[in-house]
């Protein structure tokens, strides 16, 4: 069952070469699968999946037939990244984090980038993440973007590529160090032959980073979740949970005196950090939408004078707006003088004449996206889209240029998968989890997803997408 | 901690608490039946008036059969109180306060949650419709049903540190469990006997014995008194400080734990809900079992059950909302 008809030509397969040899750091995976056989490698996936429901790490789906709990679709075959791929990612996120600091600072402060036009000034005061109420603010060690998830894709030719940076509530690392438990406990072979790198400290680096944001001796951190209907309200109790900290609903906190408290059963606590994951403008009616049931008033202005420290940043959002992604390169080379070491993928942008002409004459060819879509919303795959789906994103195009790129196509990599009884290719991603604190610490590994349709290149999980365990070598 | 987590902390473990309850009230009702003829009739109608849901049955079922009480009281969705809606509900307050517990206490309860609800599809499915006899499996469900909520309270005992956390589950468990007791004890109120000829005779006895065994105290029972007697198995269920399930016991444990939850020792400022408490603990310290029998036993479990709402209702107070 396991090789004898996988395929993967005219692709970077991550585990075949174009030749059907395995690469050199699969070589003992393959072997080792191949000697359990299609029916053990069956059998621990159902006693995976088994252990993933017991955790409770399932979502509800709604539909005929009343509720059902999944578990996320988890695949047992690892996807592995060799160590000098690696060496290589982590320098490039380094590098991309800290420019991207500098670039926050840089257009809440002075704005020098856009004195010297290196972009213009339109783009950042049309882009909905840029909040005027953060211009002149200073977070607590000069530091906005605390944790990031960057997703990252190869090119055709195996080279990676910067697909987005998310800098807001980036998640999913729960999965990655869940899937890591279970992978023990299903390969445990595996783990004891390969010098595979460790993620289960991640949760220890977020709190000292958190810790990092203020001078208060034994601060008292919270992770501030939209509440239990949340899709990801499972990592943020899992978050809190690993790093012994609180975990707060909006309503748990009250603003007095410029202070945050939490209410508790022994009266009024006060916080001194809070990980959001609520976004900026839902934090605070009084300072941003009115209309957020969510929010806790007065916070922002809490945070403005110093008395509560907040991760990430509000405001950070400017910088992983689509369009002003594109952007980054020159970013990079603005502020750190350097080349960018993972490129971006090819972007045009609506907002120029000439990429707009491109982007309406060859949508067919390309993915458009929306500069503030998430979750695989707002886009539009050209070549799986219908020649009427296709004019109909054309005039949404027209309608508000700004708010959209495109980019080629990606013929993104596979990785045999478990689907059903058989092993078949899949298109995977990989978002490395990135903390800014007194250091910049990068997760090995991150979450690989994959899209669990045939041929789709979608990896979402709220469009249906998996993940797999991603291990870094060495 | 903070108040919400408190207040589900206390409602995760009250729903655990009643769901173990139900499935004993089900299952000794049922052994029961096995030892009775057919002229004892409505011997399932008294269950649904124990539990204080009569109104809710009435509206959705036109006769209290065995298999539509017992569905009402183990799977009904629309019945609050079902053991399938408090072990759903038990797992709910669980996710929202995850980060509190220990991840093997959540996954014991999870897949707690996850084998009644597989069982309730199963039950619906098959037995469900048509059924009229508990099965053998169905036995089998209510067992399960009490093991799990006991290992749950084992896991909770070992896994987590016996701060503020463990004392809510302890007042959640613990005001559950004697409010059931009362409920327990009032079931003989509402079992009628076929004449009054029949008090003293095998069928009276027969149903005092499962009442203690509703409360799990036959055994107890049997150590310390030698014949199946009224008065007896009153004063053990309500007045008996070392047994885990009588009424006396069951506020002990609360007024230690908010004791604990004050950090207040008695004679420093003290709260409501422990003030509550206390005054009530000493009543019942007071109190014997022939003047509780002399004001009669339903009225008197009337007011313990209106004690322990108005010590609920001071909990919620100065704890929960603030």
């Amino acid at each position: 069952m396991f090789i004898a008809d996988y395929s993967a030509k005219n692709i970077y397969d991550e585990m075949f070469s174009n030749e059907g040899f395995p690469r050199k750091s699969y070589d003992f995976v393959k072997t080792k699968m191949e000697s359990l056989g299609g029916i053990e490698l069956l059998k621990r996936s159902s006693s995976a999946e088994r252990a993933l429901m017991s955790l409770g790490i399932t979502f509800t789906l709604y539909g005929d037939g009343g509720e059902q709990e999944r578990i996320m679709p988890f695949d047992v075959i690892p996807r592995i990244v060799p160590s000098e791929e690696w060496i290589n990612i982590e320098k490039g996120l380094k590098q991309r984090i800290l420019a991207l600091n500098l670039f926050l600072n840089d257009i809440y402060g002075e704005q020098k980038i856009l004195k010297d036009k290196i972009i213009p000034r339109d783009i950042i005061e049309s882009s909905t993440g840029f909040l005027k109420q953060c211009i002149g603010l200073k977070p607590p060690k000069d530091i906005w973007i605390h944790i990031t998830g960057t997703d990252l894709v190869r090119d055709g030719a195996g080279a990676f590529h910067v697909l987005e940076d998310n800098l807001r509530c980036p998640s999913g690392v729960s999965y990655v160090l869940e899937n890591r438990e279970v992978m023990k406990r299903t390969f445990p072979e595996l783990f004891e032959k390969l010098n595979i790198r460790q993620v289960y400290d991640y949760p220890y680096h977020l709190r000292s980073m958190l810790e990092n944001l203020t001078d208060v001796s034994d601060p008292v951190i919270a992770v501030w979740t939209p509440g239990v209907y949340n899709s990801a309200y499972y990592e943020h109790s899992f978050l809190a949970q690993k790093m012994g900290v609180y975990l707060v609903e909006g309503s748990d906190l009250v603003v007095e005196n410029h202070k945050v408290y939490m209410k508790t059963t022994k009266g009024l606590r006060k916080v001194d950090v809070v990980y959001r994951r609520i976004d900026d403008t839902f934090m605070d009616p009084s300072s941003f939408r009115e209309d957020s049931l969510l929010g806790v008033k007065g916070i922002f202005e809490a945070y403005k004078r110093g008395n509560v420290a907040l991760a990430n940043a509000p405001g950070t959002g400017v910088a992983d707006d689509k369009v002003i992604y594109s952007y980054v390169p020159k970013i990079i080379k603005y502020y750190l003088g350097e080349d960018s070491i993972i490129p971006n993928v090819p972007t045009y942008l609506c907002s120029e004449g000439a990429d707009l002409n491109y982007v309406l004459d060859n949508i067919h060819n390309l993915v458009v996206k929306a500069a503030n879509g998430a979750g695989g919303y707002g886009m539009i795959i050209g070549p799986k889209a219908s020649k009427q789906e296709q004019e109909d994103f054309k005039e949404l195009i027209k309608a508000d240029p700004r708010n959209y790129i495109a980019q080629p196509v990606l013929n993104l990599s596979t990785v045999p998968t478990l689907i059903s009884d058989k092993i078949e290719s899949r298109h995977v991603d990989l978002r490395p989890f990135i903390l800014y604190g007194k250091d910049v610490y990068v997760m090995p590994g991150g979450l690989t997803r994959v899209a669990l349709r045939k041929g789709s290149l979608v990896v979402n999980s709220s469009q249906g997408g998996g993940s797999k365990d991603t291990w870094v070598l060495g | 901690m903070l108040s919400r987590v408190a207040e589900s902390v206390f409602w995760m473990n009250r729903y655990i608490e009643r769901a173990e309850n139900y499935s004993r009230f089900i299952d000794v009702n049922h052994q029961l039946s096995l030892d009775l003829n057919e002229e004892v009739p409505n011997q399932w109608l008294p269950l649904v008036h124990t539990t204080g849901d009569y109104e809710l049955f009435a509206k959705k079922y036109s006769e209290p059969s065995p298999v539509n009480v017992i569905r009402f009281m183990t799977f009904e969705e629309e019945n609050p109180n079902s053991i399938f809606q408090c072990l759903s509900k038990a797992r709910e307050n669980a996710r929202t306060i995850r980060e509190n517990i220990s991840t093997s206490m959540w996954e014991v309860l999870n897949e707690f949650y996850l084998y009644v609800k597989d069982y309730r599809k199963l039950y619906m499915e098959t037995n469900g419709e048509h059924g009229d006899t508990l099965s053998m499996s169905l036995s089998d469900f209510l067992s399960t049903v009490r093991k799990n909520s006991q290992s749950f309270y084992g896991c909770s005992d070992a896994t987590i540190s016996h701060d503020e956390v463990w004392n809510f589950s302890l007042l959640g468990r613990f005001l559950e469990r004697a409010d059931k007791t009362t409920r327990i004890l009032d079931m003989k109120y509402f079992i009628l006997l076929p004449s009054v000829h029949d008090v003293g005779s095998t069928l009276d006895l027969l149903q005092w014995l499962s009442l203690l065994k509703s409360a799990s105290a036959h055994e107890m029972y049997n150590r310390k008194y030698k014949k199946i007697d009224p008065t007896d198995i009153a004063e053990f269920l309500i007045l008996n400080d070392t047994f885990p399930r009588s009424i006396i016991f069951c506020i002990q444990e609360m007024q230690e734990a908010l004791e604990k939850i004050s950090g207040l020792k008695e004679g420093l400022p003290r709260n409501s809900a422990q003030d509550a408490t206390t005054v009530y603990l000493n009543r019942l310290k007071s109190e014997n079992i022939k003047s509780i029998f002399d004001k009669g036993l339903h009225e008197y479990l009337d007011d313990i059950q209106i004690e322990l709402n108005q010590i609920g209702s001071k909990i919620v107070e100065r704890f929960f909302t603030n």
